[in-house]
């Protein structure tokens, strides 16, 4: 049986990572480097990056820097943000990003997401969407890091990027977004309802509850989070447990033996 | 150690290159027919199509040198994912295409074994042992690896089979023909375990070099 993931999110700004709220009102978190190697050491199931200014300035993210990141990492790595085109993609790839994941350009460039995946598999095609709840109950789904409403509604839209052949969709809802008050448990449920691929949870978590009301009431496969990491004391590791002890299968962490 | 990871331009190498350098290996990537008979571990990485890669190596002009190491030399090779399934005799990834046939058997795709579940089969597993193996010293039984593959390797020989993994029916994802060792994981994006059983892979010596 696969397990459900728990996937710290790092958000790359310029020099280094921040976090905010609503995708906005950023705080410096310290530098990239770092925190790669000690979500490593840590033993996480996987990590995004995502370069939130790449899409707004308009360049893909710098493979370079992500050929650095990667080699510190021994966990399957995802890397988003600004990504418009096939030679992105495989150029990030060759960085040694596992997967790739895609959100504006899934707006603007219909045929992206099919190609990468029948060109590279579908196992490294995130569809990435960032949606709005508005105060009638009415979701609306974001591009350019949030700055721009699309007017798709984010069903509709993950059915529609499921049937291009992406492998996964990482779902973040834009105002539970560093708030820590909790994932959007509908607008999660919703979604996973209508894709048979995986569905990782985004935005709002604050303690292991979110993350076990996530996966059990709203169905996702993975949760990803950041506030809880940089902000809390508490751990991916502990997570886990929490979410076993509650009855999700996740993965063990592995005790390295002493003779080593 | 020296360990030459075998290039033959399917997939990335760098997550390899670094999981060996990491357990105090000196790695090379390589496709030089020298480097890969001063070896003393051999590791066929890759990413991708069974038809592909076999021509790859066919056109690296690999073949030989890879059966001279392994069958005459006999030093350990570790194949990984589709460097793994490529060890078969045969596979039908892209038309039916012959292996390098270290071990018997055969490479099909997972709905054909009656998996009823998705596919690609992606993420973490439990790998079940049925049988002990010097490659998971240290290493608990159910320990989670990483998976990322459409195919799976089906040995002729049940002595061959030493793990497998549940994904809608049993996978066979380690097997083992004396000298030649392979896994459908990934243990350079296994974290901590996948370390381990590259450790044990360098520090396996031929019965027969003893």
């Amino acid at each position: 049986m696969l397990k459900v993931r728990v996937i710290p999110t790092l958000l790359w700004k310029n020099f280094g990572l921040v976090k905010g709220i609503g995708f906005d009102s950023w705080r410096r978190v310290g530098p990239v480097l770092p925190a790669v190697k000690v979500y490593n050491s840590r033993d996480v199931d996987e990590l995004i990056l995502v370069d939130i200014t790449a899409c707004q300035e308009g360049h893909a993210p710098d493979h370079v820097s992500v050929s650095d990141f990667s080699e510190e990492c021994a966990v399957p790595f995802t890397v988003g943000g600004g990504v418009t085109n096939l030679e992105q993609i495989v150029s990030l790839l060759h960085a040694g990003a596992d997967k790739i994941s895609i959100n504006t350009a899934a707006y603007t460039d219909t045929t992206l997401i099919e190609t990468a995946a029948n060109r590279l598999g579908a196992q490294c095609v995130v569809a990435s969407i960032d949606a709005l709840r508005f105060d009638d109950g009415r979701y609306f789904c974001y591009s350019h890091s949030g700055k721009v409403d699309t007017g798709k509604d984010p069903v509709e839209w993950a059915r529609e990027l499921a049937g291009r052949g992406a492998g996964e969709i990482l779902l973040t809802s834009i105002d539970r977004d560093g708030t820590m008050l909790g994932y959007d448990l509908e607008l999660v449920e919703r979604v996973a309802k209508v894709v048979d691929i995986p569905v990782i949870a985004s935005g709002g978590a604050g303690c292991y509850q979110h993350m076990i009301d996530v996966v059990k009431k709203a169905g996702a496969s993975a949760v990803a989070a950041a506030s809880i990491f940089h902000f809390t004391e508490q751990t991916p590791a502990c997570a886990k447990a929490a979410m076993q002890e509650a009855g999700i299968p996740v993965r063990k962490n592995f005790i390295s033996p002493v003779n080593q | 150690m020296t360990v030459a990871i075998i290039n033959y331009g399917m997939g990335n190498l760098a997550s390899v290159r670094k999981a060996f350098e990491d357990i105090g290996a000196e790695v090379q990537i390589t496709s030089d027919p020298n480097a890969i008979r001063d070896a003393n571990r051999i590791v066929l990485p890759g990413v991708g199509a069974f038809c592909e890669g076999m021509e790859r190596l066919g056109d690296a002009g690999l073949l030989d040198i890879l059966h001279e190491a392994v069958i005459k030399q006999r030093k350990p090779l570790l194949g990984i994912c589709l460097g793994m399934q490529m060890l078969a005799s045969q596979g039908f990834e892209g038309g039916r295409t012959n292996g390098l046939d270290f071990i018997p058997g055969t490479v099909q795709r997972l709905d054909a074994l009656s998996c009823t579940l998705r596919i690609p089969h992606v993420g973490w597993n439990e790998v079940k042992y049925r049988c002990e193996d010097a490659l998971f010293d240290g290493i608990p039984e159910s320990s989670d690896f990483y998976f990322v593959h459409s195919y799976a390797f089906i040995p002729e020989c049940n002595d061959h089979l030493i793990a497998t993994t549940s994904y809608g029916c049993e996978i066979p994802v380690v097997i083992r023909n004396e000298n030649v060792f392979g896994c459908q994981f990934h243990p350079e994006k296994s974290s901590k375990a996948g370390r381990q059983l590259l450790i044990n892979f360098l520090r396996y010596i031929p019965t027969s070099l003893c």
